[in-house]
């Protein structure tokens, strides 16, 4: 019986531990100096806003940690010892493990900018930052959020759930377009107005102006604009938490550096989730991937390698979500801001502008490579099929109602998105019926 | 540099209540307002106090919802549910708590105090009533006439005010109208006329001759559909055909209707399309549902609860008709109104529907009662769980654990355990209501009749992960 000890009790850290003790009888401790237990990250922004309370973000009722033999410690690990396998906390105390899992996952960018450590200047990450921003913004009359990505969208939408006025400052001319495509982002653009957010496209922070007590009164744009607010959100992304390995011993770039079995340069030694980072990225992944997902999947992946099953991460068929205000987004597969010269392209639009469909494929071969739908839903499990089976954006088109996954008595788009297909690509797709047959083959 | 207009300058603060929503309020307080004067017996001409309560409700919820909600693009609207003191068992919340159950107290065992004087005439509260009871049926108002009225009118008022929360969810807003119709024409409209058009309700030889006459009041849920009383006067002559009809009916409903669209559809059909305790708890509970419990001690205790009161409602009703047909009044030596029918009417059908049911809603949530206590539930629930098409599936692996799905179960039910693992969630007491799809910010849940073939299956692996799907 081998000690593991888990650093990081987010996605990545407990899915890593419930797998090993699913496949094991080892000994698991997981580390944490955020909670005492497990929450979802992803939820944060609903305790802000008043739809749950923190202990509903907890997905294990706290006895299940107990019973399933998995001890949880708090504590800040300052040193890592690779050598001697100790661990060293703040205050001295030290822990031995045989086989280390580095999960720590992110801390939140900050560029520099003058006025950036002022009270009332945060970025949120964890439970401490919700806590301050709880505290930061009490009775303040305008807050500015700096970063167009789902973070900065989100704590937009937490801003105005408080009746806070935000003034949302994005560097690029329309939101998240280095992911999205034009019409998907100006969907998005006009939604966020649509909530009374201040949308400054192609606007960028130069510094925050502090006032006599150490607190924001203000920031000033590129263009020299200032705007009065006494709380500044930083959302440019986050960045591996890896300070503390510097003199480890563990090879870092960005975040620490693993192969594809999560395995650092030092043995006995892993990394999962936010803070690993490929040396060979898969695919077209990127080489750190900071997404509940894909923090879940190494968790799962590095469980069996620590049990004795040597087992190489290889993540499927890409997918995401997210939720902008109200508007539901989910991606299967790979839709570039641009479709590549190989790729077809189709985009449908209802008419009300606030759901949306995109397909793209190869052109060669008509096989589909992504999809992108905005305020309705699809079925996780015929796209992954899909792509598994090489289908062609026609069949997928034919087949559309078998990936319908809106609730019931909903209004239906497949038509709609068919004629107008057929319309631009001179095709004559005829759309077949919804088939339980078909759905029941994608799950097995 | 491309630059805004600041729109939110033009309304910064979108969900503060305007003038309107203000009126609404206003209008709707005076509805309650003279309620509260009647009771109080302040010489109020009822047919006025009447119209002015039952309109000013209606009216003034209708008035309020819609400025509320229409102000805001369509969407959940769960923001500060848990920093408000009237759900989330602060102060205003015990207070509705008290009130409520205090009424069902009154209501149940001590009518008089709200005015009923069933030998002379009505006082207060239940006088107020009397003109619209005339109406009916040319009788006054009793207790019951007075509580299916304000019943009634919460389904409705509140049943409005849900369509507008919700306009962006066409599941709820179908299901919505459906309870609200078949409260307001199947539990009330229908039943009055009939006694007015003397085919319930008459006295007959001295005895007042009553049969319930909402047919979707099915039993297990309506316990004394096979007293001897009941059956008599459904069998009574002038009230033919009406009342053999609704005999015939309330047997096919409990024995053909209810497996058939359970298995079809699930138990949703009753109860979350047009049970009457579902249309109050859907509706003028709908904003309680966070305070269910999710744990697991509490999905424990609700087994033994709503098995134990199916199991004391199937024993008193075969000791009932047993004694109905052999004309024992005893059954094994035991007298059958004193064991069996005396102790359910007391406990389950008074303490533990009304006053705990609804009196309780602020502190335990709305469905207290269709989750520990109701036996159509509990009947409808062993169906539903081995033998129906009914499931809510889970897509994929987009669950990202959030907790909004399982914190919005009016029923308990975690959920977002079966979410997280991929797994179709197939359970007895889950009613249908789809909130656990809506407030899904991922597009994970979807309720759905399909194949049984593959419903329970728990995948090995959530999909998405090669990996490990190779291997297994």
């Amino acid at each position: 019986m081998e000690h593991i000890v888990i650093i990081g009790n987010g996605i990545s850290g407990i899915t890593a531990a419930r797998h090993v003790r699913k496949l094991s009888d080892h000994k698991i401790t997981v580390i944490s100096a955020e909670t005492d237990h497990f929450f979802s990250r992803t939820a944060l922004m609903y305790i802000y806003m008043g739809h749950m309370k923190y202990e509903h973000t907890k997905p294990y009722e706290d006895w299940f940690w107990e019973k399933n033999r998995i001890e949880l410690k708090r504590g800040y690990v300052e040193r890592v010892n690779t050598n001697a396998k100790l661990l060293t906390f703040v205050g001295g105390e030290t822990m031995p493990y045989d086989k280390l899992v580095l999960a720590t996952g992110s801390t939140p960018n900050k560029f520099g900018w003058p006025g950036q450590e002022l009270k009332g200047v945060q970025g949120l990450y964890s439970y401490q930052d919700l806590q301050m921003m709880e505290a930061n913004t009490k009775n303040i009359q305008r807050a500015v959020v700096v970063g167009g990505g789902l973070i900065g969208i989100e704590m937009a939408e937490m801003l105005l759930s408080r009746n806070i006025p935000v003034t949302f400052l994005v560097r690029e001319n329309s939101f998240w377009n280095n992911v999205l495509p034009k019409e998907e982002s100006e969907m998005i653009n006009r939604h966020i107005r649509e909530h009374h957010v201040d949308l400054r496209l192609a606007a960028e922070l130069d510094e925050i102006i502090g006032d006599e007590n150490g607190g924001v009164k203000g920031v000033r744009t590129k263009t020299g604009e200032e705007i009065a607010c006494q709380f500044v959100g930083l959302t440019v992304g986050v960045s591996p938490n890896v300070n503390f390995l510097r003199d480890s011993g563990v090879e870092l770039n960005r975040g620490v550096l693993v192969d594809e079995f999560l395995q650092t340069n030092i043995a006995d030694v892993y990394a999962a989730g936010d803070c690993a980072e490929f040396r060979k990225p898969n695919g077209e992944r990127r080489p750190i991937e900071q997404v509940w997902y894909t923090g879940r999947m190494m968790g799962e992946t590095l469980a069996r390698t620590l049990c004795g099953r040597q087992t190489a991460y290889q993540p499927g068929h890409w997918f995401n979500s997210a939720k902008f205000f109200d508007i539901e987004y989910q991606t299967y597969g790979w839709v570039w801001p641009q479709a590549k010269d190989t790729e077809g392209d189709f985009y449908w639009e209802e008419a009300g502008g606030k759901i949306c469909l995109r397909l793209r494929w190869d052109k060669a071969s008509r096989k589909l490579t992504g999809v992108n739908n905005f305020g309705f839903r699809l079925r996780h499990h015929a796209f992954d099929k899909w792509f598994d089976e090489g289908r062609t954006v026609d069949y997928v088109l034919e087949h559309l109602r078998d990936a319908n996954f809106d609730p019931e008595l909903y209004k239906t788009h497949e038509t709609a998105i068919l004629e107008q297909f057929n319309r631009e690509n001179g095709t004559s797709l005829r759309l077949k019926k919804k088939s339980w047959k078909r759905i029941l083959d994608f799950v097995s | 540099m491309q630059k805004d207009a600041n729109l939110s300058i033009a309304n910064p603060h979108p969900k503060d209540a305007d003038v309107w929503q203000k009126l609404g309020l206003a209008i709707a307080g005076v509805g309650l307002l003279v309620l509260f004067l009647s009771w109080g017996n302040v010489p109020i001409p009822a047919a006025m106090g009447l119209t002015i309560a039952l309109v000013g409700i209606i009216g003034g919820t209708t008035l309020y919802a819609y400025r509320l909600y229409m102000r805001q693009p369509a969407g959940i609207k769960n923001n500060g549910v848990w920093f408000k003191s009237l759900i989330n068992r602060g102060a205003l919340g015990w207070i509705a708590g008290i009130i409520l159950t205090g009424f069902y107290v009154l209501l149940y065992w001590y009518p008089e105090y709200i005015g009923y004087k069933p030998n002379g005439a009505n006082e207060g509260f239940v006088a107020l009533f009397d003109p619209l009871s005339q109406f009916f049926k040319g009788k006054p108002a009793s207790q019951w006439f007075l509580y299916g009225t304000l019943y009634t009118v919460s389904i409705l008022a509140l049943g409005i005010k849900f369509l507008f929360k919700y306009r962006h969810n066409s599941y709820q807003l179908k299901r919505t109208v459906s309870v609200i119709i078949a409260q307001l024409f199947l539990a009330y409209l229908v039943p009055e006329i009939l006694e007015g058009l003397n085919y319930n309700g008459q006295t007959i030889d001295g005895h007042g001759i009553y049969y319930d006459a909402d047919i979707k009041n099915v039993w297990p849920l309506d316990y004394d559909f096979f007293y001897g009383y009941h059956l008599d006067a459904m069998q009574q002559e002038a009230y033919q055909p009406v009342g053999v009809l609704y005999l015939i009916i309330g047997i096919a409903m409990f024995l053909l209707v209810t497996p058939i669209l359970t298995y079809y559809v699930g138990k949703r059909w009753y109860c979350s399309w047009v049970c009457g305790c579902g249309g109050l708890a859907e509706t003028a509970g709908d904003p309680f549902r966070h305070l269910s419990s999710k744990k697991l001690s509490a999905w424990k205790l609700e087994r033994w609860l709503i098995h134990g009161v199916m199991v004391f409602v199937f024993v008193m009703t075969a000791a009932t008709v047993y004694g109905y047909f052999w004309n024992t009044g005893e059954v094994f030596g035991l007298n059958i109104y004193n064991t069996f029918q005396k102790p359910y009417g007391f406990l389950i059908g008074a303490t533990f529907s009304g006053v705990i049911g609804v009196g309780f809603y602020p502190m335990l949530g709305n469905r207290v009662w269709c989750r520990f206590g109701c036996p159509m539930a509990g009947y409808m629930g062993i169906i539903q769980r081995f033998k129906s098409r009914f499931r809510i599936t889970t897509n994929g692996g987009q669950c990202i654990s959030c907790g909004n799905c399982s914190t919005y179960c009016e029923q308990g039910i975690d959920v977002r355990a079966y979410a997280q693992k991929g797994q179709n969630i197939v359970r007895a007491s889950c009613v249908g209501c789809g909130i656990c799809s809506a407030v899904c910010p991922r597009g994970v849940l979807k309720l759905e009749n399909g194949p049984e073939e593959k419903r329970h299956d728990l995948p090995p692996i959530i999909i998405g992960n090669k990996s490990v799907e190779l291997q297994d």
